[in-house]
């Protein structure tokens, strides 16, 4: 199938439907920017994380009858929480050593969480329906958008806003910038460096718990869910630049686009076309489209 | 003088430490196979059972440890003896991947005395193991695996395909949807041989039955994000959407259909390849009314529930047609060796296709000269939520599909060895 | 190198020829075929990890790629026994040569990610290539003969084949560390403006010992595809480059000996779990070994050894 022989109509409901995906991959990807850009980590648990987000949701509509909006609230604080106690009995010895053993380290744990729920739930997973609120969709003429599909998106764009605001407009988001550029400096000020970066491991977990909310409505819930997506998202960030915040958020939406493209003119390479994308992106600028030089 | 006496000390230290580390590796390695070594002297005082299969993997919920738990029944249920000789189980999970299932195959043939091999889900561990059984000499009862390749250009002596294959999906949800009215076809495939097996398998029917396949999207395998691909579906115009695929892929798409409206759409879902776990977990909610094609329900007869409800009382469970499948399976291979009073490869192999299989699973089934075992199929229609009764009560049997209507006659097979 | 430490290496070696030409006697030789491949793959992937600081996470592309050339030159080319093992790695040095090439130009978490998006686009062709059988892969690859008299299909014959082929590779690595480019190795791998100031080519550097790396990877993964005589997508997946590292990790970054340790290890664990009663536990207890080797030894089993030794005077 060419490009040309397809009607805007399609191709119009395809960017649409990439650009839903694009807000997911915006989520998981800030959160994995500010956990690069604070402990010179590679989160390779993320996908976990985002696993973890959704079949909590799941577990507490089954077994406590928590609603949807209130998971979209406790999940994320859960999957935050424990992603707290990670770092504190974990990350925080590795900190002054490679990033190679962060990320093998997370890599390690990401198989141990996925293995036990695989054990507990069973691989085919559990269906999470979506809120009774955002049943049913509307016709746009040229596709039916579900309304739950174009929540996904508003709450993605909020989420991603609300981040950007908080590190860049507020004195703690400005703390967590200069603990970036120079921790030393800013532990001579008498900030408390460690707590700082805890809390962002924290908060970079709780986002991607908070996209397997959103996601839970939407795909099966699976103990498996997140495996795949983390080489994915880590590409977004390399993309981006890693660290970039808001390169992470562009870069999430534009490669929701073009994979959305993909998935009509070569639908077999939809899941490799983004490692095309990073390998030319690196080539051309090393540091990654909104990263500063190396 | 002292120093050299350091140095001795050190090299000593040095030597002992080294070949402590090469020992312990040794003696890991050995312990692994000191057991399987032994067992190959005394290989024909007993009959060893091999299950291989998806222990964690995707296919784990309809194969894995209830295919074990199966063979476990079966074993028992026959007595723990065969012929006077005690029956073994081995087990081992192959992660899906064919090297892994291969290397453990060979293993448990030239050291494990292992005689049979049984479940090998997905296809490529099939192939895989079967090649192995055709060099070592061992039968291998496929169960899990789909492709109809196995009996066809890839068939072996020694191996047989049991419970389904891509033929009789096929031929069962194929045929009758396009009865139904549904002519037009368009295809959701997963981008690997199976998918594609598939395709190929319902395309003929379709075209066959005077039916027209208008297109199909081809998608990673596995995708989580089904929504594109079901809206060009949806844009096809095609009556039906067929989702040649299996798994977490199947449901994700028919979770992603039912989103996008594609039933009010007036548009129909056939699922070729729907496990009964599968259903469960979508639930009856979005699964309802979905046409498929299986080969063994627990709800359809005495025999059928009463195995079934021990299969539950162990495994919390309802058995799927790939469990059941490893439990038949095995018995006929009992049976066989209690005839003949042998575990002689093909004396065993040519009396499980002389007698038939009458059991639970199959009635009247016969294995064919290329290895295939051909037994009714079920067309069946998943229930709404008000017509289920009890847990795990989900299909409506449409129709019995004879077994060779379903598998097609033997004249179609393209299995080498039927050529000698 | 001391008199002493020439010698005490000297006896290291012979146990180690011992055990090796000793070892199918008490061991199933298939299972210490595996080992040896693997062995050599992280011995590849250490040369360029442990002596030139340079990680790869797409080793498993020619790895994999390797395999499904030799297993193609073997049963659709007719070749003979070595021509195919030669075509499969030469085929991985080419692939490591522009993989190296576009790579090298990049630093740590960077190189890393250069290297992993090239290996998942051959992941893709492997995927999508007509000869490569798909998700099915290549199955029933003869083993055919070697010299063309000694017959492969007999465990033994090729074991011994397979030792030599891993002493080969295992000696290449030895002569590469030691020789004086291993000595420039191990000063990029330290201080790389410091190599650049001393008058060093560093980007050629990186890249021979790149190109070596990926070869013997080859090697490794060509072997392995004769001895299981098949090929399939598991090999080029990347979870193949996440095991390797973890072998090298596990056995001792940097040492000679730590990657055949660690490969030894992980291929046991993974043949002892499958079929043992944690069966169902496999990525748990892997995903354990990754967290404990990082939080408590990240010298690795060999590095801990040597440290103890040193320790002890």
């Amino acid at each position: 199938m060419d490009i040309f022989s397809i009607s805007p109509q399609v191709l119009l409901g395809q960017l649409l439907l990439g650009l839903i995906n694009g807000s997911l991959y915006a989520v998981l990807s800030l959160g994995l920017a500010i956990i690069f850009g604070l402990l010179n980590i590679v989160n390779f648990t993320h996908g976990a994380q985002y696993m973890l987000g959704a079949v909590l949701a799941w577990a507490g509509l089954n077994y406590l009858g928590m609603n949807y909006w209130l998971a979209l609230i406790f999940a994320p604080l859960m999957v935050g929480a424990i992603g707290i106690i990670i770092e504190r009995t974990m990350l925080r010895r590795l900190a002054n050593v490679d990033h190679l053993y962060g990320l093998l380290l997370t890599f390690g744990l990401a198989l141990i969480i996925e293995g036990l729920l695989v054990r507990m739930l069973g691989v085919t997973g559990q269906p999470y329906a979506g809120p009774p609120e955002l049943k049913g969709g509307m016709n746009l003429g040229f596709m039916f958008l579900p309304y739950y599909r174009a929540w996904v998106v508003v709450a993605s764009l909020a989420a991603c806003l609300g981040a950007w605001l908080l590190i860049e407009r507020t004195k703690i988001g400005a703390y967590l910038r200069a603990s970036t550029e120079n921790p030393n400096l800013l532990k001579a000020f008498g900030i408390n460096v460690p707590l700082l970066v805890t809390l962002a491991y924290g908060f970079g977990a709780a986002l991607a718990g908070f996209a397997g909310v959103l996601a839970a409505p939407l795909f099966q819930v699976s103990p498996l869910m997140g495996s795949n997506l983390i080489i994915v998202v880590f590409a977004v960030v390399v993309i981006g630049g890693m660290g970039s915040i808001l390169g992470s958020i562009v870069t999430g939406l534009s490669m929701g686009l073009i994979e959305g493209l993909t998935k009509v003119v070569y639908p077999e390479a939809s899941s490799t076309v983004v490692f095309v994308v990073m390998a030319i992106v690196l080539l051309v600028r090393p540091a990654g489209l909104f990263g500063k030089a190396a | 003088m002292q120093s050299i006496h350091k140095a001795s000390r050190s090299f000593g230290r040095m030597f002992t430490s080294a070949l402590a580390l090469s020992g312990m590796l040794a003696a890991g390695a050995m312990g692994l196979m000191a057991p399987a070594a032994q067992a190959a002297g005394i290989s024909d005082g007993k009959v060893k059972v091999g299950v291989l299969t998806d222990m964690s993997g995707t296919y784990s919920d309809l194969a894995g440890p209830g295919a074990i738990e199966a063979a476990k029944m079966a074993i028992e249920d026959f007595g723990g003896k065969v012929a006077g000789a005690p029956i073994e189980l081995v087990t081992s999970d192959h992660q899906n991947k064919p090297d892994i299932a291969a290397n453990t195959a060979r293993e448990w043939a030239d050291a494990g005395g292992v005689d049979v091999f049984a479940e090998l889900v997905t296809t490529s561990v099939a192939l895989a193991v079967d090649e192995v059984g055709k060099q070592k000499n061992k039968i291998t009862l496929v169960s899990g695996a789909a492709s109809s390749a196995i009996t066809n250009a890839s068939c072996t002596p020694t191996a047989i395909h049991y419970t389904y294959n891509t033929r009789a999906l096929a031929a069962g949800t194929g045929s009758a949807v396009v009865k139904e009215g549904g002519d037009t076809w368009f295809f959701l495939t997963a981008n690997y041989a199976f998918g594609e097996s598939l395709e190929r398998d319902v395309s003929k029917v379709v075209n066959e039955a005077g039916g027209k396949v208008l297109g199909a999207v081809k998608h990673p395998f596995p995708a989580s994000d089904f929504s594109s691909f079901i809206l060009q579906a949806q844009g096809s115009g095609a009556k039906v959407i067929g989702l040649a695929n299996a798994g977490a892929d199947t449901i994700n798409a028919i979770k992603a259909a039912n989103e996008f409206g594609v039933v009010q759409g007036g548009q129909k879902i056939a699922g070729l390849l729907v496990f009964l776990t599968d259903v469960h977990s979508l639930g009856l909610q979005v699964a309802q009314g979905l046409q498929l094609t299986t080969g063994f329900y627990w709800d359809r007869d005495e025999e059928t529930r009463a195995w079934s409800k021990k299969f539950f009382a162990r495994t919390g469970k309802m058995p799927t047609m790939v469990q059941a499948g490893v439990y038949s399976s095995l018995t006929h291979y009992f049976k066989a060796i209690e005839a003949t009073g042998t575990d002689d490869t093909m004396t065993v192999r040519q009396k499980m296709e002389e007698m038939p299989i009458n059991d639970f699973f199959a009635k009247n089934g016969k294995i064919r000269p290329d290895g295939l075992m051909v037994h009714d199929m079920l067309l069946a229609e998943v229930k709404k939520p008000e017509e289920s009764k009890a847990p795990w009560d989900y299909y409506k049997i449409l129709r019995v599909i004879p077994g060779d209507e379903a598998y097609g006659p033997l004249s179609e097979s393209t299995c080498p060895l039927l050529k000698k | 190198m001391t008199k002493i430490q020439a010698r005490n290496r000297l006896y290291l070696l012979l146990v180690a020829i011992v055990i090796g030409l000793l070892a199918p006697l008490v061991v199933y030789p298939v299972f210490l075929m595996k080992i040896l491949c693997f062995a050599l793959f992280a011995c590849a992937f250490n040369l360029l990890l442990g002596f030139t600081g340079l990680l790869s996470f797409g080793h498993a592309a020619f790895f994999g790629g390797a395999a499904y050339v030799t297993g193609h030159a073997l049963s659709v080319w007719g070749l003979p026994f070595e021509l195919g093992i030669l075509a499969g790695t030469l085929a991985a040095t080419v692939m490591g040569a522009i993989v190296g090439k576009l790579a090298i130009r990049r630093q740590g978490i960077y190189f890393a990610m250069v290297t992993l998006a090239l290996a998942q686009l051959i992941y893709f062709l492997c995927l999508q290539a007509p000869f490569t059988g798909g998700e099915n892969g290549q199955q029933g690859i003869p083993r055919g003969f070697a010299l063309g008299i000694l017959d492969l299909s007999n465990n033994t014959t090729l074991y011994y084949v397979v030792l030599v082929i891993f002493s080969l590779g295992f000696g290449l690595v030895y002569r590469v560390i030691n020789s004086p480019f291993g000595q420039v190795l191990k000063a990029v791998r330290e201080n790389e403006p410091r190599a650049i100031s001393l008058g060093y080519d560093t980007d050629r550097v990186k890249l021979t010992a790149f190109i070596v790396s990926s070869a013997l990877a080859g090697l490794a993964g060509a072997t392995k595809a004769v001895v299981f005589q098949l090929a399939s997508l598991t090999d080029v997946h990347w979870h193949m480059s996440g095991e390797v590292v973890l072998m090298t990790l596990l056995g001792g970054v940097g040492t000679l000996i730590g990657p055949v340790v660690g490969a030894g290890v992980v291929v046991t664990l993974q043949n002892t779990l499958s079929s043992g009663p944690l069966n169902a536990y496999v990525p748990v207890v892997l995903g354990g070994i990754f967290v404990v080797c990082v939080l408590a030894f990240r010298r690795g089993i060999v590095g801990e050894i040597k440290a103890l030794i040193k320790q002890s005077f």
